[in-house]
């Protein structure tokens, strides 16, 4: 590990104010928040992430889940994963996200790992994590290595022939079915962004992730009401029970009237290179009657434009049927 | 006889020094061995140097090497405060390991993958091999001393005894780490809801069914738990 300056913020201003002298956003940059560290200090371990100054921002005051006037839900960047998932009305209005969160790492790691530094989760491609390795990602041109070599696990929508890295997050994946906002101060003040727009796809750019600029600081997520009657459901298909990356994975959240869906959101995981939301698949489900036919439709219309690599083309089915079954589940018991 | 011309008082020693050899941890025993080979990998190094320069490295010398760029920390672990001066660097699964010579929590892959380095933080289960020391000044750490002792023994240390969960023992302390942190989760009834809560901890050995039955021993008994 590179050594670097650790220092801890007592207040937001001057957390940005320290990290807006980066030379870059927040993944990869010389200046770096550390909250949980969960995926920080693995990659600094591994000298894929290399700081030169560490930001400790588990004191700012972003740690609380609060009720918003609008029926809504904010939740504070430094919230841990397990007090997220464990929190009684995620748990009842917003189920996609607790089922999500307890599906992904252990519990020793969503006791540690926070809301922002989940939204900012890199990827798990071996050869991001690989020095020795090429990878567009770590150290922009030169080259790919995953696209000729082992790719079983990575992407295969939003990928570009500089990158084809998966988004290993679980939570970004209900976040995205859940039209979350991220809201973020920075040395221009605060604004917010819609989760759809926060991560970026890979194009010529793999370097860059979010629209995080240096000094951008993520305060906290805000969900909109949970209407009455929405159900929601994560399914996550991987290769182990537990304490696994998925395959492929499928947040929805539908609005029922009878046997029919009147509103449907549905985003996947494990096969995006971002938090992959279907607008496709939830414009074949609207309207319609909750029947296999339909879902077939919907899971063909997400996964339409795919592309395969050598050796993940299995993924192009699994995802299917995994959001056909999350999607029989869910409208089941709604 | 050799033993002719021995006083009590010799007999005497040469058994306390018999016990002291038995007494030698297989810590210190593979540091020295460690120390050894050190030193004789560092000896051609040192030949080829110049007089100067190697007279220019004594011990004292690269020991303050070693600190330079070290901060100041104080840490909190089983009821005690310890200051300390730390490389930033320093996890705090090194930190209790190699200052504060805490050895229970192991390192299994350094990288929160095995649980081997499971610490209670504030009562909360980790991944010490992640946390990088100097972040937690001020929070309650518990390792596995301070959850129980031989003759003390928490409910679940009782239980891994009782149901044999564990073969070569290296993952038994992040396991019972994060069994006693369990205990206080919202966990389901179920074998299944151990195993999932559980995942976090790998055990080589595969002594898996002992250890889920050991934590459900304790579950589904009455017994009063002490705080981990």
């Amino acid at each position: 590990m590179k050594t670097f300056e650790l220092t801890r913020a007592d207040d937001p201003g001057q957390a940005i104010a320290v990290a807006a002298k980066a030379n870059t956003a927040q993944q990869g940059a010389d200046i770096r928040f550390i909250a949980g560290g969960t995926n920080l200090v693995d990659y600094m371990k591994l000298n894929v992430e290399t700081p030169r100054k560490l930001v400790d921002v588990n004191h700012l005051p972003f740690d609380k889940i609060e009720n918003l006037p609008d029926g809504g839900l904010k939740i504070g960047a430094v919230v841990r994963n397990s007090d997220l998932a464990y929190h009684p009305i995620v748990r009842k209005n917003y189920a996609v996200l607790s089922e999500a969160l307890l599906s992904g790492a252990s519990a020793q790691l969503r006791n540690m790992a926070t809301t922002a530094g989940n939204l900012l989760q890199r990827t798990r491609c071996m050869y991001f994590r690989d020095t020795a390795m090429p990878c567009n990602k770590r150290e922009p041109g030169s080259g790919c290595a995953a696209i000729t070599g082992v790719n079983r696990s990575l992407a295969i929508l939003g990928t570009s022939e500089h990158c084809i890295a998966s988004n290993p997050s679980d939570m970004n994946v209900a976040m995205a079915a859940l039209e979350a906002t991220i809201h973020i101060g920075g040395p221009k003040g605060e604004r917010s962004v819609a989760i759809g727009d926060f991560h970026l796809l890979p194009g010529n750019t793999p370097n860059r992730e979010t629209v995080l600029e240096p000094g951008d600081l993520i305060t906290h997520v805000t969900l909109p009401p949970s209407s009455p009657g929405n159900r929601s459901l994560y399914l996550k298909l991987r290769d182990r029970a537990s304490f696994e990356f998925a395959l492929a994975s499928a947040a929805v959240v539908v609005t029922m009237d009878g046997g029919k869906i009147t509103r449907a959101r549905v985003a996947l995981g494990g096969v995006g290179t971002k938090p992959w939301r279907s607008p496709e698949a939830e414009g074949e489900l609207t309207g319609q009657s909750a029947t296999q036919a339909v879902f077939q439709k919907a899971a063909e219309a997400a996964l339409r434009d795919a592309k395969p690599q050598s050796q993940n083309g299995f993924k192009v089915e699994l995802a299917k049927r995994c959001l056909m079954h999350a999607l029989k589940l869910v409208t089941q018991t709604a | 006889m050799s033993d002719q011309g021995k006083t009590p008082e010799d007999a005497k020693a040469e058994a306390h020094s018999g016990s002291e050899f038995g007494r030698t941890t297989r810590r210190r025993f593979l540091s020295r061995l460690g120390m050894a080979s050190l030193l004789a990998s560092a000896g051609p190094v040192l030949g080829e140097r110049s007089r100067d320069e190697a007279a220019a490295i004594p011990e004292t010398k690269e020991a303050m090497a070693a600190l330079e760029g070290a901060i100041p920390v104080t840490l909190r672990v089983n009821g005690k405060k310890y200051d300390l001066q730390i490389d930033p660097r320093t996890t705090l699964l090194d930190c209790l390991r190699e200052h504060l010579h805490l050895t229970g929590s192991k390192k299994g892959c350094d990288h929160g993958q095995c649980g081997a380095c499971t610490v209670h933080v504030n009562g909360r289960r980790m991944n010490s091999c992640l946390c990088l020391a100097a972040m937690y000044q001020g929070d309650e750490i518990t390792t596995i001393e301070g959850v129980g002792q031989p003759g003390n023994l928490h409910p679940i240390q009782e239980a891994f005894v009782a149901h044999d969960a564990y073969q070569c023992g290296y993952c038994t302390c992040g396991q019972i780490m994060s069994a006693v942190a369990l205990l206080t989760e919202p966990v389901g009834p179920e074998d299944a809801d151990v195993k999932e809560l559980m995942s976090g901890n790998i055990c080589r050995c595969g002594a898996y069914q002992n250890i889920v039955a050991a934590i459900q021993s304790v579950r589904q008994s009455a017994r009063p738990e002490k705080a981990g």
